[in-house]
């Protein structure tokens, strides 16, 4: 399982508008690169990342190569119940990495 | 650094202006045909208005490997007036997309950071599509500068 | 290009530790002039490694607090069941390295401490240098540190090691021909293309450097100025590096500790 880091308020006020940052540890290989030999680096990115909250969509990311390696992604959610946060970074190799945080809600 | 004679600052500004007043024109007069086809397959080949995205990157940067930016879009996020989707592309990469981003209900704020990579200097464009099916667009003129003493040489 | 002339005593008396008085006499960057590789950066890259955030080293950092807790070797022995906490126990250990060790009669910096654990205490193959476990497990530790100065051992043993680093620095080297102290002591407040030259000053590292798109040793980046000047770099974990960044300890004695710095 890759590395991730997570950073979300674990309490909110329910309306309040809160920031999320979520980073994985991947190189994000182009594909573009050329290896030992000549021979091209195959591409191998995250291409997909999604943020569900309390089993919901909030915000989700289609990825290309020009992402930085360990990519890091902030954006906003509207703090609604307490629940989970769960992350979701998929490979181009359809493998998927899962990270959870838990907020309260008042 | 060897990329640099051809874009002054000035020339940066101007080229960002200039891109500006094309964003608001069909996009045709877009700089490189990836570019363009990028753009246009995610507006549908709807009309690209200026406004309303901010688009928040450094003009000088020190290294293109790790790009900061920030995309954030006047909307007040409700039911009937949202951002739907947000998309960043690149002029000079090997490809034109950098990444897209979606927005629900319970995003709340139509605003994303992120970090991208730029192989050199070149324009970037921010790309937001509303709810009503209208597209707003901005571009920035980023220099890429190179590190110092780097590995294989 | 003339080295500049050593730090004069008033300067290593304003000094409120003994150890970097033993020290500071050995330096050519005056005191007051120090400055971190930071200070030369972007303001983007600057907030980068402000933010833990947003800092990619902490991904490192996190993996090294994993691998504190794990245990290893024949000894069957994690580095938390002797050293305990590490925010207690390894507070302060990484601004004195490299230190002295005894057994192997020179000094070694900390991965080769860390190895030298493992070795002795754990009964477990040695991490390779630059691999991600030795890095995360030294960004860890280091991250213990941070905040803390700079305070080079004073290890009387240490003074002949450090002369020789500071040889290293001083020597030309390279079809350029050039020495460390020709950019990072005589031009560091110059531009090298569109890139300042810094003083390669050693207090973020293991480091997060944009061009690696990783974490990366002292040892790797003192490979790329090498290989900056068309020079041939030493062979990998040669005593001369340990040399080099004992006397860049000791040029960097009283800046903060900053690991996972963040770089271009």
């Amino acid at each position: 399982m890759a590395r991730t880091l997570i950073h979300a308020p674990k309490a909110a006020r329910a309306g309040e508008i809160i920031e999320i940052r979520a980073m994985i540890a991947h190189p994000m290989e182009t594909g573009q690169r050329m290896g030992v030999n000549g021979t091209m680096i195959p591409r191998a990115i995250i291409n997909r990342f999604v943020c569900t909250y309390g089993g919901e969509v909030v915000f989700s990311a289609d990825l290309h190569p020009a992402v930085s390696a360990n990519p890091f992604l902030s954006f906003c959610v509207v703090a609604t119940q307490s629940g989970v946060l769960a992350f979701a970074w998929t490979e181009d190799t359809g493998e998927v990495h899962v990270a959870t945080t838990d907020i309260t809600v008042t | 650094m060897v990329e640099i004679p051809a874009l002054r600052r000035r020339d940066v500004l101007a080229g960002a202006v200039a891109h500006l007043v094309v964003l608001a024109l069909p996009l045709r007069a877009m700089a490189r045909p990836d570019l363009q086809a990028a753009v246009r397959l995610f507006t549908g080949g709807a009309d690209l208005r200026e406004g309303r995205v901010h688009l928040d990157i450094a003009p000088l940067v020190e290294n293109g490997n790790a790009v900061p930016l920030t995309v954030d879009v006047d909307s007040a996020m409700r039911p009937e007036d949202h951002v739907r989707r947000i998309g960043i592309f690149n002029e000079k990469n090997p490809l034109a997309d950098v990444a897209i981003f979606q927005f629900y209900p319970k995003s709340g704020r139509a605003r994303v950071s992120t970090r991208i990579r730029l192989a050199t200097s070149q324009q970037v464009v921010a790309v937001a599509e509303m709810s009503d099916g209208t597209y707003w667009g901005v571009a920035r003129g980023v220099v890429v500068t190179l590190a110092a003493c780097i590995e294989g040489l | 290009m003339r080295p500049r002339p050593r730090a004069p005593a008033v300067i290593a008396a304003l000094l409120s530790i003994p150890a970097l008085l033993a020290v500071s006499g050995a330096v050519a960057l005056e005191q007051g002039d120090r400055r971190s590789g930071i200070a030369f950066a972007s303001p983007q890259t600057q907030a980068m490694q402000a933010d833990d955030t947003a800092n990619p080293g902490m991904l490192w950092v996190m993996d090294g607090a994993q691998l504190w807790r794990r245990p290893d070797g024949a000894a069957g022995k994690a580095c938390q069941e002797c050293h305990g906490d590490a925010a207690q126990s390894m507070k302060g250990v990484a601004p004195r390295y490299p230190d002295f060790d005894a057994g192997l009669g020179r000094p070694v910096d900390l991965s080769g401490r860390i190895n030298l654990c493992r070795v002795r205490h754990q009964r477990a193959a040695p991490l390779a240098h630059e691999g991600s476990e030795m890095l995360a497990l030294t960004a860890f530790v280091a991250f213990q540190s941070r905040g803390l100065p700079m305070a080079p051992a004073a290890d009387a043993r240490l003074a002949p090691f450090r002369a020789e680093g500071r040889r290293l620095f001083e020597q030309r080297m390279g079809q350029l021909d050039l020495s460390c102290a020709n950019c990072h002591d005589d031009h560091w407040s110059a531009r090298l293309g569109g890139s300042p030259v810094t003083q390669a000053q050693p207090n973020a590292y293991p480091l997060y450097r944009l061009e690696w798109q990783a974490l990366g040793s002292l040892q790797r980046r003192m490979r790329n100025c090498m290989a900056g000047v068309r020079a041939e770099p030493f062979a990998y974990d040669a005593a001369d590096y340990i040399d080099l960044e004992l006397y860049l300890a000791a040029r960097a004695a009283g800046l903060p500790m900053e690991t996972p710095g963040v770089r271009p």
